[in-house]
Parts: C-alpha cells; structure tokens; sequence
C-alpha cells in the first residue's frame, strides 16, 4: 500500500510534466488541424535554456533558489517561445495550402533539424543540474518503507497547477483567446469577420512552446539529467497523452498526461520497467481503437 | 504579402532585415551564445562571436529575400532550379525507356566496370537497399496515401528473421527470404488491422510507436535477439551450394539486391494498373467516394500496408545477410524518416524520382563525411526547405495512373 502510494505521487508528478507538453500538442492540433512533430523538441529546448539559465544565474552569485527558480522559469518561458513562433512562421505557415502530408513532414524535418542543432551547439554528451530543491515530508511508514513527498514535487505539482489554471483563463477570458478560439471552430469564418488568423495561430504556438518550456523546468529539476535526445520519446508520451484525453480539448491534455505519468510509474512499480516505454505506445493503440476521440474530445464528423 | 513590384525600398527592407535579426538574435543568444560544460561542473562557456555570425547571417540571407521579392530579379529569367529540373525533364521524358535501360545495363555491368571497386560496389548496394526500402514505403505513402512513420519496424522483423533463422536453425538465405517477407506481412496486418480505420495523421503517430515499440522490444529481450548487443555471425547467401567471398561474395551481394530492387520496383509500376492498385490510388484521392462506390477501405489499405511491409522484410533480410550483424541501432526512427525522404523527395509515386532521391540521400552523406555533425542537421533542413518549395517532390510527380477522359483535378 505504502509502495503503491510512493508510486501514486511519483505517477502525478510526471504526469504534470506531460500534460504541460501535451496541451501545446492539443491547442496546435485543434487550431491547424496537425501533429505538430517539433513540439517534443521545443520541451527539449526549453530544458537546455533552462539549465543554462540556471548555470548563469549561479555564476553571478543568486542564491535564493525561490529567486532563481522564478526567474529561470521566466527567462526560459520567453527564449523557448521565440522557438515555436519561429517554427511556425519558417516551416508551417508557408504550407498551409499545400497538400494534407506536407506539414506533416515539414514538422519532423524541423524536429531532426532542431535535434541536431542543439546537439551540435551543446555537444552530444548528458548535462546535468545537481538537485537545487531538498527535502520533503514523510506521509506514512509501512513495514520500513517511507512514503515521501519531497518539496520538488509539491513545487512542480503546484507550478504546473498554477500555469494550467492560468493559460486556461487566457484562452476563456481574454480577446486574443476568443480570437484563438474562433480559429479553432473556423477557420474562413473567423477570417471574415476580422479576426487576425495568422496572428491567433502564432499565438497558440508561443502558448505551446512556453508551457513545454515550463515542463523543460520542472524535468531539469526533477531529474537533474537532459540530453539532446529527450525530446522525441516525451514528445510521443505527451501526444498519446492529448489524444488520451481527447485531441483538441485542453482538460482533456491534462487529464491524458496524468494518466500516462501514472501508468508509466505503476508498469515501472510492477511489471518489467524496460517495458515502460512501451506501456504508453500500447496504451495508445487501444485508445484508438476502442474510443477514437478520446476521453474528453467530441465526436469529429467528416463532411463531403 | 503583395508588394509593389519593381519598388526600390531601402528602408522597408533595413526595416525586414533588422526584425528578423532580432528574433534570430533572441533565438541564438541562448543555445548559441552558452556553452553547457559537460559532467556535473557549473561553468558556462561564453560565445559571443557565434551569435553575431548568425545575426548577421540571418540579416544578410533575409535582407537578399526581400530584394529579390521585391525587385523580382529571379522573376522571368530561368535560373530557377525548380525549372532547371523541368527542362531537363521534359528533354529526356522521350527517351525514358532507353534510359532507363541502359541505366540498368550499366547497373549489371558495374562489377566488371573498371570503376567497379569494393567502394563503389558497396555504396550502391546500399543505394539500392534505399531503393528497394522506398519502393516498397512508396505503395503505401505514395499509392495509397498512408503515412507509416514506423516502416523500419517491418524491415527490422525481416532483417530478425534471417538473423535468427539462419544462426539458429542453418536456414539458408533463399529459404529465409520468403519467410521474412511472409512475416513482415505479417506483422503488417497485425499492425494494420486494428489502426487503419484512423485518420491519416493518428496513422502516422500510431505507426511510429510501433516503430518506437518493436526497437524496445528488440534491445529488451535478450534471450531471444541477444538486446543491443545484436545477432552476430549471420551466413552470407549461397548460390546452390556454392560459397562466396572476398571481391565475389561482394559482386554476388550487389546482384541479390539488384535483383530484389527490380523487382520491387517492376511490381510497384504493375501493379498501378491492377484493380487493387486503382483502388489504392483511389482511396488516396477520397476514400468518401470510395465507400460510397463500395470499395471496402479497411480491406484496400490492409492489402498496401501488407504489401509495403513485405517489401520491407525483404530488404531486411537481404540487409542481415549483407551486414552479417544485425542490432537494434539499425532501425531507429531516423530510418524510416530517412527512407520517408526518399519517397517524398522523389515525388511520391514517382519511379525514376525514387532512384534518383535515393542515391542522393545515400551518396551525398558519404561524400561530405567531414561534416558528420552537421550532416543530420542539413538533412532536417532540406526536409523542410522541399516542402516549402517543391513539395510535388524533386524530381516528378505521378498523377493517378487512370482518370476520365478530358478531366484534371
């Protein structure tokens, strides 16, 4: 019980992390209609501008790690946005014509292209953060084991909680989020009555990329350990997580992540956890095969 | 953006210039600027001449665009590569056939060539593994309008197949051969029975973790394929009994592969005119159409994945016998996006496109192998840069082989 607890909070903590990737995949997805293959790159971005942002920080001497958390968390948010405001603008919106695959493609040259960019600027080797966030509270004891819930994943939890909440009230609040929407709903229409569409799209990928950038944070911290590959399998995690939750729903992104990130750790707890990866693979066929349109996603109907 | 032709507008484009430096400037100063150390020290590198470069790169680069937008210096003149290509195009179509049979001639003669060495052998055997590889992901992407992001899964079960057949049981490759397509097939249906009723981007993602999936599986059971370590010692083929090596065994490999190639790549142009093939095409076009018509899709798109698939487990086979070692690294991702390029780089469903974008893909990395780090990098540019510019392909573009009389789409 006390195992399965201790592996209930680790499960929720990475699937804060996945959600946040995954509403960029989901708000994309609703918005132009593709898989935005890069995104999984634009998280790995985010955490190498996050540990640089750290390391910086360090070196002119900011002690206070709420200090410095704030700040990074800023810093990156921003740095990692002009990467999806880039991406669209270079590789999908000249193709928006064009025919149903070129986007498509276009996205996974951009992610090989950005991979290796970042390997080729940082080195192919692992770079690491040592743990900046000690300590925890023990919440039960069990025949010896401690269930622990270190003051990490509270602030992860909580940071993840609070900008979910946050970018939720931009998009149901706000002008530039009905704009969003209206693109979302249609696209000629919105156009017509002089919503700038050119303007919503980008708006939803700097949304994307600066909430991947945030899940780049937390993974810095969490894990202490990034490397330029990281991006591709958290990448597919998190676009398992969207379409979990029903693709096009931002609810449903979260929601999806919390599943996959318990999943994930529980297959880890009991069953062979060199098989973890493909929990999520499989998980994600049975998704489509048996409920198409997710938990929280509406019905698509095709129209000739 | 609709400007005034033939403006001369310095300022707008100083203006142009210097807003797409500043992104560059802010896209740059992170990841360009630092360097991470690595290991667990905390001392920053610091370039500042890296991100200047590419200020000033980008700058220079988009201030160029604007002038040539604008004064139209590209504009009526020919030196466009996109019409280059046309004109050669519409200058050998005549003559197709001959080329394309000498090319074939030259390709049977190329052991006893003067130019025929170990490295040239060598490469285009490996060229026409691609070839083969994107016939085969070509009836599925490019006939039938399926994106399978995860082909290398069944090229991977081809290439197992043998490994473990021939190491374990003294199978020898021609008996190995059909099983491995058989079981790529296989695996095709398997894959392809329960997804295909998914739209083509969920195809796409669902394919690639079954890619992602069998690689997993292949490094985690070790009892059975040896993890990442690989299978080693897989016989060479031999031809009734007989054995080859050295520079023979070299020349005997090549013509395996030319034969499976040409093959493949006859049943891909054959088989367009079939019915299964016009149906293919069809459910490319509007699979609403094709239901309303009666076609049954599941069964249309089952029969190309499986066809595809078989293919795939062919070159696999052939590809374990050639290395004599197969692992896990051979087939990762960056493989079917490898082979997904040559099929869209060639057109998608073109033939002669398909050669050519494969021994471009192959050759060109081999030639710059000084540039190895930058070799991906270049690779996901092009990607993108083609989609921009001709996403019809390099090289041709198939139209659906049979249409009505007198009407184009």
């Amino acid at each position: 019980m006390a195992y399965f607890l201790q592996q209930l909070i680790n499960g929720l903590t990475l699937g804060a992390i996945y959600g946040l990737i995954a509403i960029g995949y989901t708000m994309v997805y609703g918005i132009v209609g593709m898989i935005n293959f890069a995104h999984g790159e634009i998280y790995m971005i985010g955490a190498f501008i996050a540990l640089i942002a750290f390391a910086l920080l360090a070196q002119i001497g900011v002690t206070s790690v709420a200090a410095a958390l704030l700040i990074v968390l800023v810093v990156t948010m921003i740095f990692t946005s002009a990467y999806g405001w880039s991406v669209e603008r270079v590789a999908y919106r000249p193709l928006r014509r064009s025919f149903r695959l070129a986007p498509l493609i276009s996205a996974i040259g951009m992610s090989i292209l950005l991979q290796n960019l970042v390997q080729v600027l940082q080195g192919a080797r692992v770079k690491t953060l040592p743990p900046l966030i000690r300590g925890g509270f023990t919440l039960m004891e069990e025949n010896g084991f401690a269930v622990t819930l270190s003051i990490l994943q509270i602030v992860i939890i909580v940071t993840t909680t609070v900008l979910m909440v946050g970018f939720a009230l931009l998009i149901e609040r706000t002008s530039l989020g009905r704009a969003q929407r209206a693109c979302e709903q249609d696209r000629l229409m919105a156009e017509l009555v002089g919503v700038n569409t050119d303007r919503a799209i980008s708006l939803t990928f700097v949304i994307g990329a600066a909430l991947a950038a945030v899940a780049g944070v937390m993974v810095v911290l969490y894990y202490g350990v990034v490397d330029f590959f990281i991006g591709f399998l958290a990448g597919l995690k998190a676009f398992t997580a969207a379409v979990l939750g029903g693709i096009g729903s931002i609810p449903g992104a979260m929601l999806g992540g919390l599943i996959i990130g318990l999943t994930e750790s529980l297959w880890a707890a009991y069953l062979p956890a060199a098989y973890k990866d493909v929990a999520a693979f499989a998980l994600l066929i049975l998704i489509l095969i048996f409920r198409p349109t997710g938990l929280l996603g509406r019905p698509e109907v095709e129209k000739v | 953006m609709a400007s005034p032709s033939y403006a001369v507008r310095p300022l707008a484009w100083a203006k142009e210039s210097a807003l797409t430096a500043a992104i560059a400037f802010v896209l740059a100063l992170p990841l360009a600027g630092f360097r991470l150390p690595d290991g667990g020290a905390i001392t920053l590198g610091f370039r500042p001449m890296w991100v200047v470069v590419a200020v000033v790169a980008v700058a220079i680069g988009r201030f160029l665009l604007a002038v040539n937008r604008d004064l139209g210096l590209m504009r009526g003149t020919n030196i466009s590569l996109a019409s280059l290509w046309s004109d050669a195009r519409a200058a050998v179509a005549p003559y197709g056939w001959w080329i394309a049979l000498s090319a074939l001639a030259l390709m049977v003669a190329l052991p006893v060539l003067p130019f025929g060495t170990r490295r040239t052998l060598d490469l285009a055997t490996l060229v026409l593994i691609y070839v083969m590889l994107g016939a085969g992901l070509n009836i599925v992407v490019g006939l039938a309008g399926l994106l399978d992001l995860g082909y290398v899964a069944f090229y991977a079960v081809g290439a197992y197949t043998y490994a473990l057949l021939s190491v374990n049981f003294g199978l020898s490759f021609w008996m190995c051969l059909p099983i491995a397509g058989f079981l790529a097939a296989a695996a095709g249906l398997a894959l392809g029975f329960p997804v295909l009723r998914l739209r083509g981007d969920y195809l796409a993602i669902v394919t690639l973790g079954f890619g992602e999936m069998v690689r997993i599986i292949l490094i985690n059971w070790h009892s059975l394929t040896g993890g990442s370590n690989g299978i080693a010692r897989i016989p060479t083929p031999t031809l009734l009994g007989l054995q080859f090596t050295g520079a023979a065994r070299l020349s005997f490999l090549y013509f395996i592969i030319l034969a499976l190639a040409a093959v493949t790549m006859l049943f891909a142009a054959r088989i367009r005119v079939t019915a299964i093939g016009r149906a293919w095409e069809a459910l490319r076009e509007d699979e609403i159409a094709c239901r309303s018509l009666g076609l049954n899709p599941t069964t249309i798109k089952l029969s190309a994945f499986a066809v595809g698939a078989m293919f795939a487990g062919l070159a696999g086979a052939f590809f374990a016998a050639r290395q004599g070692f197969v692992s896990p690294a051979s087939f990762t991702f960056m493989e079917s996006a490898i082979i997904l390029a040559i099929v869209v780089l060639g057109g998608m469903g073109s033939q002669t496109g398909l050669v050519f974008a494969a021994a471009v893909l192959v050759l060109l990395p081999e030639i710059f192998r000084d540039f190895a780090e930058l070799r991906l990098l270049l690779f996901g540019a092009a990607m993108v840069l083609i989609m921009i510019w001709r996403p019809q392909g390099l090289v041709a573009h198939r139209d659906p082989s049979v249409r009505l009389a007198g009407r184009r789409s």
